[in-house]
């Protein structure tokens, strides 16, 4: 739906498209990190793009695989209706990302989700702090290595409490 | 308690004690008084924090209408109510609001675990909730249910009232130095 926009993208940048699909009508582009800020401002301020509403940012978490994590980016065009999926790799070793705070003041308290959930810190924040978890939380509940029974209470639990029950068996994948 | 200075309806079989009920007047315990006070005067302090509310707003509002039981009135502060609600999903970042609000509460006290998430942390198994509240504070009793219907509510208020009705130490007071008197 959206592949004019990703023409648009690869002519003005083409180093920087590392890859672009389409699935069911909705497009994706993979860009390079170092690039990423630049090809966002692009889409949002070209006239021929004018993707002006920022949807969504998360982060996803691909243990093995080599950049580790990616960034993914949702938007839209408000007057065409178009929309455009991009994704950018970032890698465990640095783990920082280029922040979109400067385009929308909306993606600050997503960004700060993506960091408290994934790790991921952003460059550029304002104020890159936890916003569903407590400052005491130790690690990132989101990544696909934090151990799921692992507890961070803030209140003691108490000692004559009923006894915990066993976790779910692990299973084989 | 009903009788106190009732006298028999002519013709009908006598209301209390014969002898005592003629006589215009009673006697009893202290303790078996004020345990049949609060039981019918329990004020609660609603802890909400989930979708338990709506089976909670069902069960006070009219079709179910818990004020029959004399639990009607939400008291917005801990340190006015008798019986805690924790209705719903307690996180550990709420978990220490919870405990204060426990702790302002005046004795003697009582908490009700409203729904599977309260009781045991239900189906959130996860690192930020609560595996149930009686982790953190003491609890009478547990209403299980996803939610529980008000029908379930009402049976976990009866039997809230029936311990409290006996005079039985609440979980609180069982945890005190010298626990061995009776509540009163």
């Amino acid at each position: 739906m959206a592949q004019r926009i990703v023409d648009l993208v690869r002519a003005r940048f083409p180093q920087a498209v590392l890859e672009a699909h389409a699935f069911r009508g909705d497009d994706t582009i993979v860009v390079r990190r170092e690039d990423y800020l630049e090809v966002v401002r692009f889409l949002k301020d070209s006239p021929g793009t004018a993707m002006d509403f920022f949807v969504d940012l998360t982060c996803v978490d691909w243990p093995g695989r080599r950049p580790r994590f990616d960034v993914v980016l949702h938007l839209k065009a408000w007057r065409s209706s178009e929309r455009l999926r991009v994704k950018v790799g970032v890698p465990e070793e640095d783990c920082t990302c280029p922040s979109l705070t400067g385009l929308w003041p909306a993606a600050n308290w997503f960004e700060r989700e993506a960091f408290d959930m994934y790790g991921v810190r952003f460059v550029g924040h304002p104020d890159l702090r936890r916003i569903l978890l407590y400052d005491e939380f130790q690690g990132h509940p989101l990544r696909k290595d934090y151990p799921k029974e692992k507890r961070q209470p803030l209140v003691p639990m108490r000692e004559d409490a009923p006894p915990q029950p066993p976790p779910f068996p692990e299973r084989p994948h | 308690m009903g009788g106190v200075g009732d006298r028999p309806p002519a013709g009908g079989p006598p209301s209390g004690p014969v002898g005592v009920a003629q006589a215009g007047w009673l006697t009893t315990r202290l303790d078996p008084l004020l345990a049949w006070a609060r039981r019918w005067s329990l004020f609660q302090y609603p802890f909400v924090t989930a979708c338990c509310a709506m089976e909670f707003m069902s069960t006070m509002c009219a079709h179910f209408d818990l004020s029959r039981f004399g639990a009607e009135i939400p008291r917005w502060s801990p340190r006015q109510s008798d019986v805690l609600w924790v209705v719903g999903t307690i996180v550990h970042k709420q978990a220490p609001a919870l405990r204060r609000v426990y702790e302002q509460m005046c004795e003697p006290k009582w908490v009700v675990a409203f729904g599977t998430c309260a009781a045991v942390g239900g189906f959130y198994d996860n690192y930020s909730v609560v595996q149930g509240i009686d982790k953190i504070i003491p609890c009478d009793v547990y209403i299980p249910g996803c939610p529980p219907r008000p029908e379930a509510v009402i049976e976990g208020l009866m039997l809230l009232q029936e311990k409290v009705g006996r005079g039985e130490l609440s979980r609180w007071q069982q945890r005190q130095p010298g626990a061995g008197r009776q509540a009163g």
